[in-house]
């Protein structure tokens, strides 16, 4: 059994998964459900002047039957009292002394922040995550991400907040920035304990084109509203990814952005989060799902040789480097495992339509690969011209079946040469340039 | 003629492959995808042993198939063979929501089998030994699923457990009466040595009433199980039934699991009198192993039956034949060996008893009978055993359904011998209910549940703070429901 227990930046949890601050984190309810479910930590829904929604608020991706791959929401923070929402958090963190809760905490003037600092660590709360990500509404009222947009206002305003704080200060951010290194720069600066990331990606998911209104719906009008869930997750890694390189940021990380099993966890962990919260998969199936992701990720610690999950953290980040870095000569290509391959000839029309015309159809009693799993007689087989092959691994993310295309490496013999070292000795003469493809 | 078809090997193999094979890591996957993974679902409710199925399936999903495993042997230790055995079209897949949005219900019984195949291939340890003994001891009569399921929960209670079983090898049915290309014998008695790493003791070849008596067990042993299952065929009462290729299905199918299958030998025209899932397992398995023809013989129509629509399926599927109303009334026989059987056609008196035609009788050429008639109660030996233990009027022993409690306190009951002869999962089911009876009349503790987190909700505390003015309370359930979160 692994060692599941955290600690970021202070704030200790018996386990990495917390609840993002969302929906599922509004009620004193929800937090004890959480909490008996077995997540590690709950943020609280964040907590302000009390705000009035409207209705519908929700809206949805499906691709290929599969629901909510992407959500979007446009509900704005707490519509409760700080008085309601701090007495809840008093109670429920005398009930779970060992769980973190983390209140999350959006307002304005200075001496707003530091009333709510102050409100929050009578409470209990073992944390507060500054909100400065929301992409609607609240921004309009220049809070969420109009603060996060702007690295100035985060320094300002984590420097108000840290004249007051008493307990770990984590600064949300927005995704809705070019360079995500930026706003946490800004953070650091400002003397925050901790960074999470992503918060919602500003989004329009669909036009209803009979009312020519986009979702959710509000009596004949929308707005764009903040998307997550699985289909946000490679931009939330990416740039969970840039923070925990970045030699100015060196802030412990909450990774958060489409995690909804221990894989998605791990992954997040092993770029440099501390802790993951959790949300779209929440809403979907319930808090039941943390018990697969606490048994999964303990299962994978073991398997892998891993004593704690402290030890996976940060494991990937060094292998994620610029561009210039990679290794030019080195050469990987497709092979086709004629005993699976079902004969759908996608992997054909990918590569000759949409890449680099590397793949053959050929007569399959020619090459002699039979008939597979039972491949129709008479029809071609793709064929990999493996000296066209550039490796792009087009051919082996579009085969619909499991191992069928593996991309496999090639020994050409040629030493490890990247952009940069290649600059330097076409600069020294060493080499001639390679020519450009015809 | 005497039994003599028999198969080479390579056939044989093939015939008696398993019908439903593993499935790939893709295949398992892309079907664990489709599973909605729906909120208190019906198909756990389906489950006599209270499996949280979408919880081991979401675990096949995200790659956790140790933790799946788990989920799935907590709740059922024989979930291995039940993935294979269970009547899952009339059990959970019957109960799947799918079915009422036109699609086909999730395989969940393939899916069972895949995760639980990972912990026999991999060797994973699912169980964490019991944090306190009790220094309790139960003994179980008879090494079948009923024990098997109750010396697995005890163990896990903290009692040792002492199974005695008069054969070679323990798993009853499982081991020796199930066709074997549904459940082979090497997955069984995997399942055993499973049971076994709990630290339970089976001492196979120990038959009690005779190598051991039923005072002693009581004397050394704080409480008695007793998992001994039905006893012989019903027997057909007509002339020439003594002839030798006249058998019972049961011991016809343990052939199969005592022997190499290419050195079973069949007869070329096989007839199987009954029609239950007995019967329908031995008439494939005929067919199967070579017979030309292998028919059933049933006295009422296709539609009373009592094998499942699906067996009745695969029988078909399998080339088996079928005489409907009629009743054998002699095996004939010729120089010592089955040559036929006269047999007379049946109908339904208006008074609702089924009559045999006078002067009906035909003759059908078979050199092979098999009966399948259901099997008789264990009473003489329960009686020898036990000569207080009460037993219904039908024979199986009396028992409190929900506790598996005798009338003698110490002493419990389940599993086919107690219920008549129903599933394997029924069984596993009985054995476990058993088993928390035992633990209580121990320690005076209930064992809540284990029933799935998410039925908890928040109970036993004080309602705190405005969101909790109504918990959520448990409804009573059934104790067998399984732990899912805990």
């Amino acid at each position: 059994m692994a060692d599941l227990s955290i600690n970021l930046a202070g704030i200790k949890s018996p386990n990495p998964f917390w609840v993002a601050s969302a929906p599922p984190s509004n009620t004193a309810y929800q937090c004890h459900r959480a909490f008996e479910a077995g997540w590690g930590g709950v943020v609280w829904k964040t907590i302000g002047e009390p705000i009035v929604n409207v209705s519908s608020r929700y809206s949805s991706i499906d691709i290929n039957g599969s629901r909510m791959i992407g959500l979007n929401n446009i509900e704005l923070i707490t519509d409760r009292s700080p008085e309601t929402n701090f007495r809840e958090i008093k109670e429920c963190k005398e009930r779970w002394p060992d769980r973190a809760i983390i209140a999350s905490l959006m307002t304005d003037s200075r001496e707003s922040w530091h009333d709510y600092m102050k409100q929050s660590a009578d409470a209990g709360a073992d944390g507060v995550e500054l909100n400065f990500g929301c992409p609607h509404g609240m921004c309009e009222r220049g809070m969420g991400s109009a603060v996060g947009q702007n690295p100035d206002v985060i320094e300002t305003i984590v420097g108000w907040v840290m004249e007051a704080a008493e307990i770990p200060v984590i600064v949300k951010l927005t995704p809705n920035i070019t360079d995500i290194t930026y706003p946490a720069r800004a953070a650091r600066r400002a003397g925050a304990n901790a960074i999470s990331l992503i918060n919602t990606v500003k989004s329009v998911t669909q036009v209803d084109l009979e009312r020519m209104c986009p979702e959710p719906y509000v009596a004949g009008k929308s707005t764009p509203g903040g998307y997550c869930g699985p289909a946000v997750k490679p931009i939330a890694l990416s740039m969970v990814q840039e923070c925990a390189s970045h030699p100015e940021v060196g802030l412990p990380i909450s990774g958060i952005g489409g995690i909804a099993n221990w894989k998605d966890a791990a992954e997040f962990i092993a770029l440099g989060s501390t802790s993951v919260q959790v949300c779209t998969a929440i809403m979907h199936y319930g808090f039941r799902i943390v018990e697969d992701m606490i048994e999964g990720l303990n299962d994978y610690l073991d398997r892998a040789g891993f004593a704690s999950v402290n030890d996976l953290r940060g494991k990937a980040v060094d292998t994620v480097q610029r561009w210039e870095s990679l290794d030019l000569n080195y050469k990987r290509i497709a092979s086709i495992d004629y005993d699976k391959c079902i004969g759908c000839n996608l992997c054909y029309i990918a590569c000759e339509d949409g890449a680099h015309q590397a793949i053959a159809l050929v007569d399959p009693d020619q090459k002699g690969v039979g008939l597979g799993p039972g491949r129709l007689p008479g029809r071609p087989v793709p064929e990999i011209k493996e000296k066209e092959c550039v490796g792009c691994n087009l051919c082996s993310l579009v085969c619909p079946v499991h191992e069928c295309i593996t991309m496999i490496d090639v020994d050409n013999g040629k030493e490890k040469m990247s952009w940069s070292d290649y600059q330097e000795k076409v600069a020294k003469g060493e080499m001639e340039p390679i020519p450009a493809h015809p | 003629m005497p039994r003599e078809l028999m198969l080479d090997e390579k056939t044989a193999a093939r015939n008696m492959a398993e019908i439903e094979p593993k499935y790939s890591s893709q295949e398992a996957v892309v079907e664990a995808n489709r599973c909605l993974y729906c909120f208190d679902a019906p198909c756990i409710m389906a489950c006599p042993t209270g499996i949280d199925i979408p919880g081991f399936i979401k675990k096949i999903s995200s790659g956790n198939l140790a933790g799946s495993a788990r989920t799935i042997l907590k709740s059922n230790i024989l979930g291995a063979s039940c993935a294979r055995v269970c009547p899952t079209s009339v059990l959970c897949e019957g109960a799947c929501v799918m079915l009422d949005r036109d699609e086909l219900p999730i395989k969940i019984g393939r899916l069972q089998r895949y995760a639980t195949d990972y912990v026999f291939e991999n060797d994973v340890k699912i169980f964490d030994p019991p944090k306190k003994k009790s220094g309790k001891r139960v003994a179980l009569i008879g090494g079948g699923p009923a024990s098997l399921g109750c010396a697995a929960e005890l163990a896990q209670l903290g009692h040792d457990t002492v199974i005695f079983e008069k054969k070679e090898h323990a798993g009853g049915l499982n081991t020796y009466g199930i066709a074997y290309y549904k459940l082979t014998t090497e997955t069984s008695l995997k399942e055993v040595e499973l049971v076994k790493s709990l630290g339970i003791e089976i001492r196979t070849g120990v038959e009690v009433g005779k190598d051991i008596q039923a005072k002693e067990l009581e004397q050394e042993f704080d409480a008695i199980f007793i998992g001994v299952g039905l006893g012989h065929t019903y027997k057909l009462d007509i002339p020439g039934e003594d002839l030798p290729e006249v058998v019972e299905a049961l011991e016809f199918i343990e052939e199969l699991h005592v022997n190499p299958l290419h050195e079973v030998p069949v007869g070329r025209r096989v007839a199987v009198i009954g029609c239950g899932n007995t019967a329908i397992d031995a008439v494939t398995q005929a067919k199967r192993l070579g017979a030309e023809h292998a028919v059933i013989i049933y006295r009422r129509g296709e539609k009373d039956m009592p094998a499942y629509a699906y067996e009745y399926d695969i029988a078909k599927k399998d080339g088996a034949e079928f005489v409907f109303h009629a009743v054998p009334v002699e095996v004939l026989g010729k120089d010592g060996h089955v040559v036929g059987l006269k047999l007379a056609r049946t109908e339904m008196g208006e008074d609702g008893r089924l009559n045999v035609i006078p002067g009906s009788e035909f003759e059908l050429p078979f050199d092979m009978v098999i009966k399948a008639l259901g099997q008789e109660k264990m009473t003489d030996m329960l009686k020898g055993m036990f000569p207080d233990l009460e037993l219904a009027r039908n024979g199986v022993i009396q028992r409190e359904p929900a506790t598996g409690q005798t009338n003698i306190p110490h002493i419990f009951a389940g599993g086919d011998g107690a219920n008549g002869g129903s599933e394997v999962v029924n069984a596993v089911g009985e054995g476990k209910k058993a088993a928390r009876a035992i633990h209580r009349m121990f320690t005076g503790e209930t064992v809540e549940g284990p029933v799935q987190w998410t039925r908890i909700g928040v109970v036993n505390a004080k309602p705190v703070g405005s969101g909790l003015d109504n918990p959520i309370r448990v409804p009573e359930l059934e104790t067998t429901y399984s732990a899912g979160g805990k």
